[in-house]
């Protein structure tokens, strides 16, 4: 190895050791790699000439890399190590150790700009009680402007504990609506479609080969998981509360119901919302929410989201669910790019936008139009009407 | 430097792999693990394992993924019609239950699925699975555990074990991302378009009949289009096409002929889109930068 690779990092001895220190370096920058991969590396570099660090950059390339962005920034990481080239490590420090994100660098574009509109839109009021977070108007910076506007069909008015409640109702609803997807795959079933000769044949045999007796196959009912990310930001807050409940019924209806709320960053709410005691799932809901009502970043939360979440929670058999305006302070090309990474994952984008049934609403804002192409359902949710409608659309998925 | 030995191998069988995915390849062959292959449809993913096989003089069993694929199309399945007729034949020779029973279910009344089929090779064949993630989650989980173990139990008949183990290549288009766990056990390369030296190789490999100016032309015309936003990008097997429908034209300057360029266009777009967002100008520009 000593021959092609020019300048080893001084704290490590010996070639295993300086591979189980690559490792390292290649973990700490966000790849899922444990102590297999070092053995399977040590075992790789046997098999090629250690001296030529090209074939050593190659070979461990194909063995360390799992994903195309992996395979795009591994030639970067390895020059850092072997030639101490760049930065060792690019954690940023508020990355979440535990989880197995496979993803590039995450938080690190969010972090100056969410402190930033953090420091104008968060009020230092977390112990409030949820009323005196609800009341409060957006002050992001794009909102000012449309605040006027909504202030004009104001929903707060609607939202008597009875309309909470019908929230709900809806929401679960909703929720079974989307739950049963078909599956293609067959399983054995008193009565189906298709026939299912490994069974028939099973009990043939008792009964002298004569198949008396039929077994059938159908297509099973594979659950929908559902999962709702809900915005909370200053331009959505007067609509916060219905969408809570909604949100809430929803989880109630599955376990598998996954929610998270945003505004300037990206909260997951799913146990809170699942909390039977609704006066301290307030409160937690309420601690979540710090900076309740402030500016929007929806491609960013979007790209958090996945980053952090998607992978492990959305699959083919997903719906996402997305409840905002679409007023983003994030460039509409980040929002674009994630919701289609997020597609990627096969699973279905619906957008739940209350501006939606406005009269003359048009998507003009630039983050709607960008997000368009990538739904498969945009709708209303203005009112509860509008969301109860949604059904049979729900049951199409 | 045996991974150069193969590079040149696979050149032989027409293969043109880059120095990384030769690595890769290697690798997975010495390591005995799976070689999972991504990148878009047409930078020769399939035609690798086609090309593998070619130069270790082994079969070569493709299982196609599709949604909905189960074991019985993947592993094996009964052969019903002729257990349903040995039973009856059985009966009427008077033959006994179990001996009956033990009969049907031997390894003669079994049909071998690709996966099954690739352990039951003397030599190691080569083993594709296309499309991987095309194929549902629960599939590919089941995947997994004969990628690990290489061995397939039928309750009936007990374990069959590889009788050599077969080079596994996975290749997915990224339609969605497949299992953490799957991809830790392979070993992994992105399959990009080729560079444009590597593929006027790759032409001169197929089409040595070609002039070396011409080839260059192709090269650099196909992969100027595939710079255009199009929906469906033309690949290195439509270069081909592109080639070969050029001889056929019999044109030897892209740029002197752009009405046979024109009509030989239909073997790289092959939407209407496409052909389309390619209209004659376009066409000639592109030839014209070619040259």
């Amino acid at each position: 190895m000593r021959g092609g690779v020019a300048a080893f990092p001084a704290r490590e001895g010996g070639p295993a050791g300086r591979v189980a220190g690559f490792i390292a370096h290649l973990r700490a920058n966000g790849m899922a790699l444990g102590p297999g991969e070092t053995r399977a590396a040590l075992q790789a570099l046997s098999q090629v000439s250690a001296g030529d660090s090209g074939e050593v950059r190659a070979a461990l390339k194909a063995l360390c890399c799992g994903t195309r962005e992996e395979f795009a920034r591994f030639d970067d990481l390895f020059a850092a190590y072997w030639f101490n080239r760049g930065r060792e490590r690019a954690r940023p420090a508020g990355a979440p150790k535990h989880q197995t994100t496979r993803r590039r660098a995450r938080l690190e574009p969010l972090a100056p700009q969410a402190a930033d509109a953090a420091g104008e839109a968060e009020r230092p009021d977390a112990g409030k009680s949820r009323e005196g977070e609800m009341d409060q108007q957006g002050e992001g910076r794009l909102i000012a402007a449309r605040m006027r506007n909504l202030a004009r069909v104001d929903l707060r008015e609607l939202v008597t504990p009875e309309d909470i409640a019908e929230a709900e109702r809806v929401a679960e609803r909703l929720a079974r609506a989307i739950r049963d997807r078909r599956s293609r795959r067959r399983r054995a079933a008193a009565r189906g479609v298709r026939l299912d000769m490994r069974r028939i044949m099973r009990s043939a045999i008792a009964t002298g080969g004569e198949p008396l007796r039929l077994h059938w196959r159908r297509r099973v009912e594979r659950p929908a998981q559902l999962v709702a990310i809900c915005d909370v930001s200053g331009s959505m807050s007067v609509y916060a509360r219905v969408f809570l409940a909604f949100l809430r019924g929803l989880t109630g209806a599955d376990a598998r119901t996954d929610a998270y709320l945003f505004h300037t960053r990206l909260v997951r709410i799913t146990d809170a919302l699942r909390d039977r005691d609704t006066l301290r799932a307030v409160n937690r809901l309420s601690l979540l929410a710090q900076g309740f009502g402030g500016g929007t970043r929806i491609g960013g939360n979007l790209a958090a989201f996945n980053r952090a979440y998607a992978q492990r929670l959305v699959s083919g058999r997903s719906v996402v669910m997305i409840l905002s305006d679409g007023y983003d302070s994030d460039p509409p090309e980040l929002l674009a790019q994630e919701l289609a990474r997020l597609r990627k994952r096969g699973c279905r984008i619906v957008w739940l936008n209350p501006l939606k049934g406005w009269k003359d609403y048009a998507p003009v804002a630039a983050g709607m139009a960008a997000a368009l192409p990538h739904l498969d359902l945009f709708a209303a949710a203005n009112t509860l009407e509008a969301l109860a409608a949604l059904e049979p659309e729900f049951a199409r998925l | 430097m045996e991974w150069q030995r193969l590079k040149e191998g696979l050149a032989g069988a027409k293969y043109v792999a880059s120095d990384d995915l030769a690595m890769a390849l290697h690798l997975a062959m010495k390591l005995e693990r799976p070689l999972l292959l991504e990148g878009a449809a047409g930078v020769g993913k399939t035609r690798l394992a086609a090309a593998l096989a070619e130069l270790l003089g082994t079969r070569l069993i493709r299982l196609q993924c599709y949604e909905g694929l189960d074991a019985a199309q993947a592993i094996y399945e009964w052969n019903y019609q002729r257990q349903l007729l040995a039973i009856r034949a059985g009966a009427e020779r008077g033959e006994a239950g179990p001996e009956l029973e033990a009969r049907i279910f031997s390894e003669e009344y079994l049909l071998a699925r690709p996966l099954l089929e690739s352990l039951r090779e003397e030599v190691a064949p080569v083993l594709l699975i296309d499309e991987l993630d095309r194929a549902d989650e629960a599939f590919e989980a089941y995947l997994l555990e004969i990628l690990s173990e290489f061995q397939v139990t039928v309750p009936e008949l007990g374990t069959i074990r590889a009788r050599a183990r077969p080079h596994v290549i996975l290749t997915s288009n990224a339609t969605r991302d497949l299992s953490d766990a799957l991809r830790r056990r392979c070993i992994y390369s992105f399959v990009d378009y080729p560079e444009r030296e590597a593929e006027i190789a790759i032409l001169r490999a197929h089409h040595p009949e070609l002039e070396l100016r011409l080839m260059g032309q192709i090269v650099a015309f196909v992969q100027a289009l595939r710079r255009e936003p199009l929906e469906k990008v033309p690949g290195v097997a439509e270069m081909l096409d592109f080639a070969a429908a050029l001889g056929g034209l019999g044109v030897n300057d892209l740029s002197a002929d752009p009405v046979a360029v024109q009509a030989a266009l239909v073997t790289l777009l092959k939407t209407q889109a496409d052909r389309a967002s390619v209209p004659r100008e376009v066409a000639e520009r592109l030839a014209g930068k070619a040259a």
